[in-house]
């Protein structure tokens, strides 16, 4: 089987070791296939044992002042919660973040790799990449390895010449640009909150408190979501993160626990 | 031909590998018991390789993929020191080997990492992988056949407030590295209690009794710590059960 290991060129080593000596070792580019005569069956197989981190609720959305990027920090594998810590939001690069669901180590991978091309493309070209080229490079990518097994939904958010930029790119080769999206095992309840919410003139505030609400009401329902909601804002000096909350103590914010009536005071007995 | 052997590279020899990270130091251990289903391989296979002078990765899985990978690594960090004439840092290792993990992507390693050392500053640091080279910087973390049993009692007893709050707050370990020790050797305790791939550990009076000296060969706790005077390994005996 032949296929395109172009999205690895940046990684190949540069610099005073001659060819011979690196080609010894597994380096870049390419990926090792195995030469199994069934490669889905044994993808299958493989992808089963080694249980990859999953689980998600992300979602990101364009309003007046900017874009607004908000994610969950679980990964599960299976029943098993391998992480409350993850940073689901990748910093591509001061004006560029992206965000990840599906196979961690696939987003974790490209979006390093993306972060790559898009400096590359800075050093060319003296400007910085538009998020429709990195949305697009990005797309290119994983829709060349189409098929393989790869997991990735990603939202692309960042501010450009153009202004504020959003798109949806996912390992099935779909790319779609938008004002409103949410990806994961969670975003049909973000979606909820979120498209009941939503209004395009929002202040910064309360555009954070939307995607911060829908992040919690995704983890109060969604088993595989959970741990902190990141809230990330895009504007036109680069990205901020606004806000880092533990939803078990978001959760108290939303229903705080109110006084109830004691219908039965506890009485002396006669004892008698 | 119609019929064929069905093509199965993977084993699992089990283990469990622990690290905890502190102000200025880095403790790593694992169990050195090898097994295959219900067989035991072997009571003295060390899980831990040095792969830089402050950087040391544990791993459980298949051990025959996990030598590869150490020596993939090592290779890779002799080419370095030619390069840059300098050890490789932990974060830098850390990196290098999610990369070298992912680039088996279609034809995984079948190990499970945690990577422990001391960063530039000094600071101890541990990183933990899936098999696919996702990874992640903690205060803590525990891989392999008990780390189901070992977590959540790290967590209970660690937990620090999340790197991702905002207003960020101070995530290291607040335990000396003598408690960490202790800490470590705890898990394995109860680990061990529970998984038939984790030896368990002999109460401590026993060590020293000629007659169950001679009972006990093999079956470690295999501990290596860093810190400022450089690394020190520590053994503790373990039953044959």
């Amino acid at each position: 089987m032949k296929f395109d290991a172009s999205g690895l060129e940046s990684h190949v080593l540069r610099g005073g070791v001659s060819d011979d000596l690196l080609s010894v070792f597994p380096t870049a580019p390419s990926f090792e296939i195995p030469g199994a005569t069934d490669f889905d069956g044994f993808q299958k197989e493989a992808i089963q044992m080694v249980k990859p981190a999953k689980g998600t609720t992300t979602l990101a959305f364009i309003f007046k002042d900017g874009v607004m990027v908000a994610a969950d920090s679980r990964a599960s594998m299976g029943g098993y919660i391998s992480s409350q810590s993850v940073k689901k939001i990748i910093e591509i690069n001061p004006y560029m973040l992206g965000t990840m669901a599906g196979g961690a180590a696939d987003c974790q991978f490209w979006h390093r790799n993306l972060g790559i091309k898009c400096r590359l493309h800075e050093l060319a070209n003296k400007r910085r990449i538009s998020v429709t080229g990195a949305s697009k490079l990005l797309a290119n990518i994983l829709y060349s390895y189409r098929g393989m097994g790869l997991s990735v939904g990603t939202m692309i958010a960042g501010w450009d010449e153009t202004g504020p930029g959003l798109y949806y790119v996912d390992s099935e080769g779909g790319r779609l640009k938008g004002m409103r999206f949410s990806v994961g095992s969670g975003s049909p309840y973000a979606y909820g909150v979120l498209d009941s919410g939503y209004r395009y003139d929002m202040s910064v505030e309360e555009a954070a408190e939307l995607a911060r609400r829908a992040i919690y009401h995704a983890t109060f329902r969604d088993g595989a979501s959970g741990g902190v909601a990141s809230v990330y804002h895009v504007g036109p000096n680069g990205w901020k993160k606004l806000s880092g909350d533990d939803v078990a103590e978001l959760h108290y914010n939303y229903y705080p626990v109110e006084a109830t009536v004691v219908e039965h005071e506890m009485a002396e007995t006669s004892t008698a | 031909m119609k019929q064929q052997a069905n093509w199965s590279p993977y084993d699992n020899n089990g283990g469990t590998c622990v690290a905890i990270a502190g102000a200025d130091y880095c403790v790593v251990a694992s169990d050195t018991r090898m097994s295959t289903g219900y067989s035991i391989l072997t009571r003295d296979y060390s899980k831990i390789c040095q792969l830089a002078e402050k950087s040391v990765m544990a791993s459980s899985g298949f051990q025959a993929d996990v030598r590869a990978l150490q020596k993939v690594l090592a290779a890779r960090h002799a080419i370095y020191q030619h390069q840059h004439n300098k050890q490789m840092s932990c974060p830098a290792m850390a990196q290098l080997l999610s990369n070298t993990l992912y680039y088996k992507r279609f034809f995984p390693y079948y190990a499970f990492n945690v990577l422990g050392g001391l960063d530039s500053e000094g600071k101890g640091c541990v990183f933990t992988y899936d098999a696919v080279g996702s990874y992640e910087r903690v205060g803590y973390s525990s891989q392999g056949s008990g780390s189901t049993l070992i977590m959540p009692f790290l967590d209970n007893q660690l937990k620090s407030p999340s790197p991702l709050l905002l207003p960020a707050q101070d995530a290291v370990t607040p335990l000396s590295e003598s408690e960490a020790i202790d800490l470590v050797k705890t898990c394995f305790a109860s680990a061990t209690e529970r998984d038939i791939y984790t030896a368990a550990k002999y109460p401590y009076f026993t060590l020293f009794s000629e007659h169950v000296r001679h009972v006990l060969q093999g079956d470690k706790l295999e501990i290596v710590v860093l810190n400022v005077s450089g690394i020190r390994r520590e053994y503790m005996e373990l039953r044959k059960d």
